[in-house]
């Protein structure tokens, strides 16, 4: 398209500002020398593949994406991308993932980190980002465990969980992320599953073309330290049933035949029923819309993941509103002082309104 | 004899009735403090005094001393906020040891601030909250105007605060309304009694409280009437007149150091060409920083009030990547959240400006008062082999070339670069020759655009071979796309590496960035080469050391003194220096901090003198150990030596008790 060379490119609302690419790009490009270093069979590869072969469909210049992460085993993840990336420090991805994205309108900045990262030691950063509603996309691997350390339970973990730090069972009542992320009141909330290319796909594509922060939680296996966590979600004979399908403007029903769906269920919160009970049948179910205004009803969705091992829970778009994006608002502010100040003169600020000359 | 006459003309009518003709004493210098509850807007009075002061051309220095509580309980000792200004028709270095006047509001400020004035001097006070009841809750059991406590005094007691009352009542307030405005009352005596221009005063008012109309007219009638009691009253016979001081020629203003330092950022980044990104999270002493910065928004200055101290960092650190200029403003305990995320900076060699304004510790400490006990914690306080330069301003209007140091060291070397302010260079203000913006110099961010490496690569941690400052290519650049983070990089290629050799090599490499970084040689002011001591400081202690040393000079003591604006690297003619003095004195505001860094890289066996009381060195007693040193290290007897205390008994000026003698009337409370 020849508007794409005169740099204003029909990029989504959460890509404006970042340039578009003015050739076609490939999975390959993506790729980093770097070898990977993951243990094998570990969810993370799948995601990088995913990604790898999500970025090039975006259509902006590679170098106008920038990777942050903060540690764990998934903030590996920029080291493997041909892209701009910064590995950091333990859960403060957030906050330089904000500073970078407030100075920076030309890039799309996305944070890879993870359950521990995210939500253990860098809880607070994520919640203010989510509240700030950053224009940054934030991608959190949930395995469940902390796997760089080698084994102890994480901020998500079951109830009762046996680890290296809990020899008699874990007595911390998890996390569940989607959930905090609605109490931030985030205005895109999302879930996916390592495993499942297509939707994982369509999910980060919702999330780049969001305006704000995104928040994605990916359910990924750590084949090591907490293999399975997820299987309900893969194994073909339970997931019809495990996946609670969120798909905006359609009825809530899964399960084999559709047999199961959402209804209402007293004070704002929802439920899942057998659809062969209802007295309306399919009529009675929630019709998913992601745009609702109150985060109360994704918020009631997301209660519908179980709280110990995980055999049902909600995959897909929660929430997805538009509120003003911070570093849009922060930028629109210096813009507005400039144009009603015009420049600053340093020259006149320094020397102010009182001052007196010696000869 | 009206009392409270107030004038309609705002140039205030000299020609009143007098029965006693005033004397115009010359001065040549003052020392005045101003004492009240933290409600009272001592601050305020303060900041006003000194605005007139300065527009007079005095030379000038501040000391604000408030509570951390933002309103303690009325009356009460812990309440108690004062601001101690020093005016003189010649260059002062320091607030001064002891006010020569205090103008004390209520019973709490006169006896917490009583122990600081000596007798003989001067306090004016506030008789309105003298009652038995206010008195007992502070421990008198009489009243001190009366029982003989202030004998040797020169004490006016006036009731402020009913005259206040009387001088705005035509405007309706209420009577709480009302003699809130005795601080301006209070003011405009005491602008009479030191023959302060008063203009910038009016339309300080005017502008203040434009919005409100009745306050505005009562605080400036309160203004007027206080100067034209002065003028009227007879209780003054003599009023003083501190000429203006010589000084270089140029266009002067008065700055605090934390304004200045907030300029100075903006300056750095502007002579970088880069935006600026302030990440910051509000604590004492350092917000009034963020507050400036956030009104600079037309000067490309973003700022960011994060949600803590870490997140401040970095957002900073986070903008620095992009290409801007990263800053976060803190005191000591936010430095030590920001500790893990400097240690990144260190790693990713990105410029970022990090301020410490040191208040009081350990841990909470004494939010308010000043300190310079960080000095170790910002050399070291990081895991691992992590240098960085530190830089300390040595009084408030250096903090602001001081910043663009900091910004020319940070973008020049890519590196995290340290700020060290205390709270007496923050609040404490002083006359500032203008800079001229276009003379300060330029610094080359210096982006890496094109592929370095031979085989069309691009290597981020190639170095400068003169700086060894690394190839910094910012998001955005085509072709330069890389990854960095805290892992431990290889040589030139910036990947991962683990490799034994490799790591030994760049924490060497990092460790001679950081020791090659260009600092000017420290000067030593040593009047005619003979001194035997050397007195060296940095920081916040310039002020109090320059006077000892003058003190000590003026009774004919031989004292060489230098001051360290670099704490790392330290100038590289420093060593030589030490050396060649018999002893060196180091006062600091911590327990030998400096002092141990000398003797660990110089082997020298430094003197520490140290005071942690939360208040910047007073003068006198620094005479007293420097005139010591001095006959000691001269090898003159203990009981022979008298510089010391020669030096410490040191006046400059005159005191204003003669004068007043037998022509105050201390009879009239009214």
């Amino acid at each position: 398209m020849s508007a794409v060379e005169l740099g204003m490119p029909s990029l989504p609302h959460g890509l404006q500002g970042v340039p578009a690419a003015t050739e076609p790009q490939n999975r390959k490009e993506y790729v980093s020398d770097q070898e990977v270093r993951w243990c094998p069979g570990c969810g993370d590869y799948a995601v990088l593949a995913a990604f790898q072969g999500f970025l090039p469909e975006l259509g902006i210049k590679r170098e106008n994406v920038a990777m942050v992460s903060g540690i764990g085993c998934s903030s590996r993840f920029p080291y493997y991308l041909s892209t701009y990336g910064m590995h950091s420090i333990h859960g403060r991805a957030p906050a330089i993932a904000t500073g970078l994205a407030t100075a920076r309108p030309d890039l799309s900045v996305w944070v890879v980190t993870g359950d521990g990262d995210a939500l253990s030691i860098g809880g607070n950063h994520l919640i203010h980002t989510l509240r700030r509603n950053v224009n940054l996309k934030i991608l959190l691997f949930n395995n469940r465990i902390y796997g760089l350390t080698k084994g102890q339970y994480s901020p998500t973990s079951e109830p009762g969980k046996v680890t290296k730090s809990t020899p008699m069972g874990s007595v911390d009542n998890p996390f569940n992320p989607v959930s905090l992320a609605l109490g931030a009141e985030a205005t895109f909330v999302a879930r996916t599953v390592d495993s499942d290319r297509k939707h994982l796909t369509s999910v980060l594509r919702a999330a780049a073309e969001h305006r704000g922060t995104a928040f994605v939680e990916i359910y990924q296996n750590c084949p090591i330290f907490n293999d399975n966590a997820f299987e309900a979600f893969k194994d073909p004979e339970t997931r019809d049933d495990a996946i609670i399908p969120l798909v905006h403007g359609e009825p809530i029903r899964f399960g084999t035949d559709g047999h199961l769906g959402v209804v209402r269920d007293g004070f704002a919160s929802l439920a899942v029923r057998e659809v062969a009970d209802l007295p309306g049948g399919e009529s009675d179910l929630v019709v998913h819309d992601a745009h609702t205004e109150d985060p109360a009803y994704a918020f009631a969705l997301s209660r519908l993941t179980d709280g110990g091992v995980l055999h049902q829970a909600p995959i897909g778009v929660f929430r997805s509103v538009d509120r003003p994006a911070y570093d849009d608002l922060v930028r629109q502010q210096i813009t507005t002082a400039q144009e009603a100040q015009g420049p600053g003169d340093l020259q006149s600020l320094v020397t102010g309104a009182d001052t007196w000359t010696v000869n | 004899m009206s009392l409270t006459r107030r004038p309609a003309d705002p140039s205030f009518d000299l020609e009143m009735n007098r029965t006693v003709t005033i004397e115009v004493k010359q001065l040549d210098r003052v020392v005045i403090r101003f004492a009240g509850d933290s409600g009272d807007g001592m601050q305020l009075t303060g900041d006003r005094f000194t605005a007139e002061t300065a527009s007079f051309g005095n030379d000038l220095s501040t000391l604000p001393n408030f509570p951390a509580e933002i309103r303690a309980p009325a009356g009460t000792l812990p309440g108690v906020s004062s601001f101690q200004l020093h005016f003189a028709d010649h260059d002062i270095l320091t607030p001064g040891d002891a006010p020569d006047v205090l103008i004390a509001m209520n019973p709490a400020a006169l006896k917490a601030n009583l122990k600081d004035v000596p007798r003989g001097r001067t306090l004016i006070v506030d008789t309105a909250d003298f009652t038995a009841r206010n008195l007992k809750r502070i421990g008198y059991d009489e009243n001190p105007l009366e029982t003989g406590e202030l004998d040797g005094y020169h004490v006016v007691p006036l009731n402020l605060t009913g005259m206040t009352v009387e001088s705005v009542k035509e405007f309706g307030l209420s009577r709480k309304d009302a003699s809130r405005a005795k601080n301006m009352y209070a003011l405009g005596l005491v602008s009479w009694l030191f023959q302060r221009p008063v203009e910038s005063t009016i339309s300080f008012l005017e502008t203040k409280f434009a919005s409100k109309p009745d306050i505005r007219d009562a605080n400036i009638a309160a203004f007027r009437a206080g100067y034209n009691f002065g003028e009227t009253a007879e209780e003054f016979s003599v009023r003083y007149e501190v000429k203006p001081a010589s000084m270089a020629a140029g266009t002067y203003r008065n700055i605090s150091g934390n304004l200045a330092l907030a300029y100075g950022l903006v300056a750095g980044a502007q002579r970088a060409g880069l935006p600026m990104v302030l990440g910051a999270y509000p604590i004492t002493p350092a917000s009034d920083v963020l507050h400036e910065l956030s009104k600079l928004k037309r000067f490309n200055v973003t700022t960011i009030q994060a949600e803590d101290e870490i997140a401040g960092v970095g957002a900073a650190l986070g903008a620095s990547f992009g290409g801007a200029l990263g800053v976060t403003t803190s005191s000591g305990p936010g430095i030590s959240l920001k500790s893990e995320t400097i240690g990144l900076g260190v790693m990713l060699e990105l410029p970022l400006v990090v301020c410490d304004i040191q208040r009081a510790g350990p841990s909470t400490g004494m939010p308010t008062k000043t300190e310079q006990a960080d000095l170790l914690q910002v050399m070291f306080g990081r895991n691992g082999e992590a240098p960085l330069p530190v830089l300390a301003a040595q009084s408030p209007a250096d903090c602001f070339a001081i910043a663009v140091e900091a910004a020319r060291i940070a973008v020049t070397y890519r590196t995290p670069v340290i700020v060290l302010s205390d709270g007496y260079l923050a609040n404490g203000s002083e006359p500032w020759k203008i800079p001229v913006i276009e003379d300060l110099p330029t610094i080359d961010p210096n982006f890496t655009t094109a592929p370095n490496a031979p085989d069309g690569k691009y290597l981020p941690y190639e170095r400068d071979p003169e700086t060894l400052a690394r190839a910094w290519a910012i998001p955005g650049t085509a072709g330069l796309d890389h990854r960095i983070g805290g892992l431990e990089k290889e040589d030139k290629t910036g990947n991962i590496s683990y490799d034994p050799a490799n790591h030994d090599l760049m924490i060497r490499t990092r460790q001679a960035k950081v020791d090659g970084i260009d600092v000017p040689a420290v000067e030593v002011d040593d009047p005619d080469g003979t001194a035997k001591v050397l007195v060296l400081g940095w920081g916040s202690t310039y002020g109090p050391i320059g006077a000892a040393v003058r003190r000590v000079r003026k009774v004919g003591g031989k004292i060489a003194q230098a001051h360290l604006r670099h704490l790392n690297p330290f100038p590289a003619n420093l060593g030589d220096v030490l050396m060649s003095y018999d002893k060196v004195l180091v006062p600091e505001m911590n327990l030998g901090q400096l002092a141990m860094l000398l003797r660990a890289k110089y082997l020298v066996d430094v003197v520490s003198y140290a005071q942690v009381r939360g208040m910047p060195l007073g003068a006198a007693e620094l005479a007293e150990v420097i005139g010591n040193l001095v006959e000691e290290t001269e090898g003159i007897d203990d009981d022979a030596r008298h510089l010391g205390a020669a030096a410490a008994a040191v006046k400059h000026g005159e005191a204003l008790v003669a004068e007043q003698n037998g022509h105050l009337k201390t009879e009239g409370a009214r």
